[in-house]
């Protein structure tokens, strides 16, 4: 052990400047930061359970696709009895109204882009 | 006790990990837990004032050309189609898209023209739509099953989600009831109807007989714009329906039949 003393001076500057990233990040807050979403105001629950929704949205916008345009379904049944229609536009944001506040802000995180926009139209942008 | 390079080693190595780690612990962490507290209970959703759909085995059009005649130059068939539908406006037949669209008669039923033909049929322009037919051609080519159909009542159908804008059904079509996107759609749409997608380029559209309309108890938006009355539309296989009983008692035309499309569009001359 004759340089003991260099070695260990070297690793300390090495293990700052690898962690470096990670103390400015956790000293800027970013490191916490999750998206903020804005919740319909005049609602309490989605279209299905919540947690269902968060992992699952985009498989039961599918099954609305396929069900409207190829078999015909344009409505589903609520529990209340009541009818709601499957769409993407009129159905999600008439209730979810601001898409920039609500999905964009999760998907921006996320690194998520879907497509649909091409077409569906986004209300609060007419 | 002195603590060797390799035990100091594995030390550091492990806290840097350590501190690494928990960042995304937390972030990935609340996730969850925010997931998991959201039990609130449903609300009861508005009910909407439900309309029964219009359904049938069979829809078919009964067009009267005379009543068209009458009504030199309207256009409310087409205007009201491409309003609701989204349809764009590009000033060039290049680019042209239209769903419904008036055509001469002439052009319309080119097997029928003649050097002699009366001055009323001569001059006349009468709507030209998708003819739904009941042997289509578009579908049988179409790679993708992005058109199709449909079985319950015989729509020909569009899946704009499917089509990969291959332009087969395109060709395949003898009426040129289809229209492809060769360029941006949005910017030529004057007024956008909310409730109803457009199209984009790259893919093809026309008519579907408002299906969407009638799943809401409406009739197609083309009959219901015609002031004159000169669109009919019902079921076929009803023989009471309406276009039964016009179709029973009129002459009646169709465009192309020796092509064995069997379009279900019938027009009166
Ligand atoms: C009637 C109003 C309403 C409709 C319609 C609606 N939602 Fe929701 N949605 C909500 C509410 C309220 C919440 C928050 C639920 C909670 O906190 O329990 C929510 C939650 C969600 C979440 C979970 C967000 C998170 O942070 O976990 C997603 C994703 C979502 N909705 C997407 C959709 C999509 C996609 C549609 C259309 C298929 C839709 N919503 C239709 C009201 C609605
Ligand atoms: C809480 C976060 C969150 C919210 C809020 C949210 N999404 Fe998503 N969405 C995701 C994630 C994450 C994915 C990607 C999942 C994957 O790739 O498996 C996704 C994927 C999708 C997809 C599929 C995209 C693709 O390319 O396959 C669609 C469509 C979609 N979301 C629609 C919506 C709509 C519409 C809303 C608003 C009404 C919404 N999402 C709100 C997190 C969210
Ligand atoms: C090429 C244009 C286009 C794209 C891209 C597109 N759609 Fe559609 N979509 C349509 C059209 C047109 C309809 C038919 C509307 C009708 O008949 O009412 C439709 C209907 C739907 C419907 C049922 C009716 C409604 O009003 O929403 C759902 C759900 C749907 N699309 C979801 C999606 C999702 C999710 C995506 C993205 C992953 C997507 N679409 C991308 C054009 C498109």
């Amino acid at each position: 052990m004759h340089d003991a003393g260099k070695v260990t001076i070297g690793l300390v500057i090495f293990l700052a400047l690898v962690s470096a990233p990670f103390w400015y990040n956790l000293s800027s807050g970013r490191a916490s930061y999750t998206p903020e979403v804005e919740y319909p105001k005049d609602a309490e629950s989605c279209v299905r359970d919540s947690a269902y929704m968060a992992a699952h949205h985009m498989d039961l916008l599918d099954e609305w696709r396929d069900q409207v345009i190829r078999d015909g379904q344009r409505f589903e049944e609520t529990p209340d009895g009541g009818r709601r229609e499957c769409s993407l536009t009129n159905t999600c944001l008439g209730c979810h109204v601001s898409k920039e506040k609500f999905c964009d802000r999760c998907h921006l995180y996320m690194g998520v882009e879907p497509y649909c926009w091409e077409c569906h139209i986004i209300p609060e942008e007419l | 006790m002195s603590i060797d390079r390799r035990k100091f080693l594995t030390l550091s190595g492990l806290s840097a990990l350590g501190l690494a780690g928990a960042p995304a612990v937390r972030v990935f962490g609340q996730d969850t837990t925010d997931v998991a507290q959201d039990t609130t209970p449903a609300e009861p959703a508005q009910p909407e004032q439900p309309r029964a759909p219009l359904v049938a085995q069979r829809w078919a059009m009964v067009i009267d050309i005379n009543k068209c005649v009458a009504a030199e130059g309207c256009r409310d068939c087409a205007l009201a189609c491409h309003k609701v539908h989204n349809v764009p406006d590009f000033d060039n037949p290049k680019d042209e898209v239209k769903w419904i669209w008036k055509e001469s008669f002439e052009h319309a039923f080119h097997d029928q023209e003649h050097a002699h033909q009366s001055e009323k049929l001569r001059h006349a322009t009468l709507p030209v739509l998708c003819n739904h037919c009941d042997d289509p051609p578009c579908t049988r080519v179409c790679p993708t099953e992005s058109t199709w159909k449909r079985e319950s009542d015989g729509l020909v159908m569009m899946d704009w989600h499917r089509c990969i804008g291959c332009r087969y059904c395109v060709a395949a079509c003898p009426y040129g009831s289809r229209s492809f996107n060769w360029r941006d759609p949005r910017p030529h749409i004057d007024e956008i109807n909310k409730s109803y997608p457009t199209r984009t380029r790259g893919v093809v559209e026309k008519c579907t007989f408002c299906d969407e309309r009638l799943a809401r108890g409406q009739m197609p938006a083309c009959v219901e714009a015609c002031k004159e009355k000169a669109m009919i539309f019902g079921d076929l296989e009803d023989p009471e329906s309406e276009v039964r009983q016009v179709l029973r008692e009129t002459f009646t035309i169709r465009r192309k039949p020796g092509l064995g499309t069997h379009p279900e569009i019938y027009y009166i001359v």
